[in-house]
């Protein structure tokens, strides 16, 4: 996983609450079984009309924000299903950052282990960012996870909070597995447990 | 473990009894008792464990199935989207190659992975299961921890046996009464979701408790439990009680003889304690709930079936007012309509929500001697090859079949529109499934969430209407 430790931008503003899955990359799209290529189809419904052709009203197809590599939208981003193919698919288009007042729990988490950072920020300071995003070419910021702050581009910073444990790991670029690993002496202690004793196996004699 | 003889929620209890190492900042290696896996969200898990060399650490506490892409027409023909069939040889490839036991698509146990759990003793009270799917949920329903997982997290617990996860809040929405006739779980649950919102539950296990709930078969339990997610928490459970064991007893994968005793021991000192504490407490009126359906593009977008549907002019924030306006449009209603009354164009009534026996026999009842209305498409899909043949049993794919249902294979089928029963844009669907965003059942399609019995009514009438009104008329 690439590491994440600062990111100079565009930031393309989504002012929508309860932006779900779904539409960031919907059902007919996961169909691969790959992580990669599913940029050309984030928002798809939103960013092409029936015959495929780009949308000009929706901001991802507008310049500069073609180029964003940060997201902002209001309320509850990523609700619905937990398909890991939405963050597959925000890091294909090229977005490292989402912005928002709250996230759906799967999503956040599922940001995280793709070396996307979810930043949590009261809406009246998703507004600010949303105001700044809105300028075009000027709409650059600067997310310094080292740091944990955002630089406006007036200069102005904005501190955010992050879960020390994902902060590690996005700024080493650390597989979460390889960590969980390490405790193998203790995951096989748990498994003797003498009070899981009733937790029965699953064998399918006849499968296939 | 931690130590405690504060009183602790069911939730409480289930987590601390699964903690196998709590690191520095409070993240817990969390034991997973079974993880499920079907062919959509764990094709890039098998190839992470292929690339870094990992094996499945418990295949014994791992089952696959293929439910979301599989077609639910004749199965003795060939896959015939290319990229479907894809999905699910890789899965097969990758079941034979680490060694997890597997329900085939032809075989009479496959199904919809959250109906097929908990049918199989697979899922049972007092474990944590988790699957590559938001509906993970369901399985709470037999007083487990249940939850969707990312497809990084499939891999993880592939690899481990574990996850990486903080304790939830623990919320308790208690439903005290007795529902009126008609209204069924999924009528409780909308209007649960309606009350709290699509975000309410976030960072929350919701326990469900009181007499209504108590008073659910497992089936409405799981219809329950299944749209937590869509309140959006992280989990939903109900404690586990006699009409659980009774659920559990003899099915093929659950303890048997003297453990079965012992489980039950165990499963029967999970229930909340009394004082135990709540995060956040809903309470509703089992009696004030009605047959409800959603006229939006979100679950929170609920009425009942006697309401009409909401006005941007109603709402102060200009935002929420845009986004009825654009509900409105896409489903292309009109502001203050009464909802009864609209044209149906497909009936659905299947997913991992409501596709059970009892679900089933609930929309028969409303069926028995009555016709679909001219122009309607309706189908059927069981929840799985079992569910099918137990209704085959006592008839019901007569009376579906002979009131013009099309009765079909069991899988997911029109619930995310991933294999070819989908809607065309514009269409109008009475659906027992869980989610009616923009689209979710094809592109352009427009979504009504009903109970099964509702969605029988709208196939008869040909209209969304009172199903109360159509039993009236039986008695
Ligand atoms: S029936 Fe629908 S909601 Fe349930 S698992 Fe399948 S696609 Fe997901």
């Amino acid at each position: 996983m690439d590491k994440f430790t600062e990111l100079t931008a565009i930031a393309a503003p989504m002012p929508t609450e309860n932006i779900d899955t779904d539409q960031i990359i919907p059902a007919r799209f996961l169909k691969t079984i790959q992580r990669t290529g599913l940029g050309k189809n984030a928002f798809a419904a939103q960013r092409y009309d029936a015959e495929g052709n780009e949308n000009p009203d929706f901001v991802l197809n507008q310049e500069p924000y073609r180029h964003a590599e940060i997201l902002i939208t209001y309320d509850n981003l990523g609700c619905g299903s937990s398909r890991e193919h939405a963050p597959w698919a925000l890091l294909d288009f090229g977005i490292r950052c989402v912005i928002a007042p709250s996230f759906a729990d799967i999503f956040f988490n599922n940001c995280f282990k793709n070396g996307i950072l979810p930043i949590r920020l009261p809406r009246e300071i998703c507004d600010e960012l949303m105001d700044d995003a809105r300028q075009g070419s000027n709409s650059r910021l600067t997310v310094d996870l080292e740091r944990q702050v955002i630089v406006r581009p007036n200069g102005e910073t904005i501190a955010f909070d992050v879960d020390p444990f994902r902060r590690h790991m996005l700024l080493e670029g650390l597989d979460d597995i390889g960590q969980t690993m390490a405790h193998d002496a203790e995951i096989t202690s748990f498994e003797h447990r003498p009070s899981r004793a009733w937790v029965p196996s699953i064998t399918i004699g006849t499968s296939k | 473990m931690p130590v405690t003889n504060s009183p602790r929620t069911l939730f409480d209890k289930i987590w601390d009894d699964h903690v196998v190492e709590r690191l520095e900042d409070g993240t817990c290696i969390l034991y997973i008792d079974r993880h499920l896996v079907h062919e959509v969200t764990s094709p890039q898990a098998f190839e992470g464990l292929r690339m870094s060399g990992r094996r499945v650490r418990r295949p014994d506490a791992t089952v696959a199935v293929v439910d979301h892409n599989v077609p639910t027409s004749d199965r003795s023909k060939p896959i015939e989207e290319p990229q479907s069939r894809l999905q699910i040889e890789t899965l097969e490839k990758n079941v034979a190659e680490f060694g997890v036991p597997y329900f085939p698509l032809r075989s009479a146990s496959q199904g919809i992975v959250h109906v097929v759990g908990p049918e199989q003793g697979i899922s049972l009270p007092g474990m944590t299961i988790v699957c590559g799917d938001s509906h993970t949920s369901t399985h709470g329903a037999l007083g487990s921890l249940a939850f969707g997982i990312g497809t990084s997290e499939v891999e993880h617990v592939l690899a481990t046996q574990t996850i990486l996860q903080k304790p939830a809040k623990n919320m308790r929405v208690s439903v005290e009464g007795k529902v009126g006739p008609g209204v069924t779980a999924k009528d409780i649950m909308l209007a649960i979701i309606g009350r709290i919102g699509t975000a309410g539950g976030t960072g929350h296990v919701i326990e469900f408790a009181g007499s209504a709930i108590r008073d659910l078969d497992m089936a409405g339990r799981m219809t329950l439990c299944n749209m937590s997610i869509e309140a959006g928490a992280r989990a939903g459970l109900v404690a586990p009680d006699e009409t659980t064991f009774a659920y559990v007893k003899g099915r093929p994968f659950a303890p048997k003889g003297e453990a079965f005793e012992q489980a039950c021991d165990y499963w029967r000192s999970l229930a909340s304690d009394e004082g135990a504490y709540f995060d956040t407490e809903v309470t509703l009126a089992a009696e004030e709930i009605v047959p409800s359906i959603t006229w939006g593009t979100s679950p929170q977008d609920v009425l009942p079936i006697t309401g009409a549907v909401p006005s941007p002019s109603d709402v102060a924030d200009p935002a929420r007012a845009a986004q009825i306006q654009r509900a409105l449009d896409y489903m292309g209603l009109e502001a203050g309509q009464t909802i009864a009354g609209t044209p149906v164009d497909v009936v659905f009534i299947g997913s991992c929500t409501n596709s059970r026996l009892e679900d089933l026999r609930a929309a028969a009842d409303v069926l028995r001697g009555r016709h679909v209305a001219e122009g309607v498409r309706a189908m059927i899909v069981p929840g799985s090859g079992l569910v099918k043949h137990a209704a085959e049993a006592e008839g019901l794919d007569k009376i579906f079949l002979d009131a013009g249902f099309e009765w079909r294979e069991a899988g997911c089928s029109m619930c995310l529109g991933m294999n070819p029963d989908r809607l065309t844009p514009g269409q109008r669907c009475a659906s027992t499934s869980n989610r009616n965003f923009e689209g979710r059942q094809g592109p352009g399609g427009r979504t009504h969430l009903c109970s099964p019995a509702m969605a029988a009514a709208a196939a008869v009438t040909g209209r969304l209407c009172d199903v109360r009104e159509l039993v009236k008329e039986t008695v």
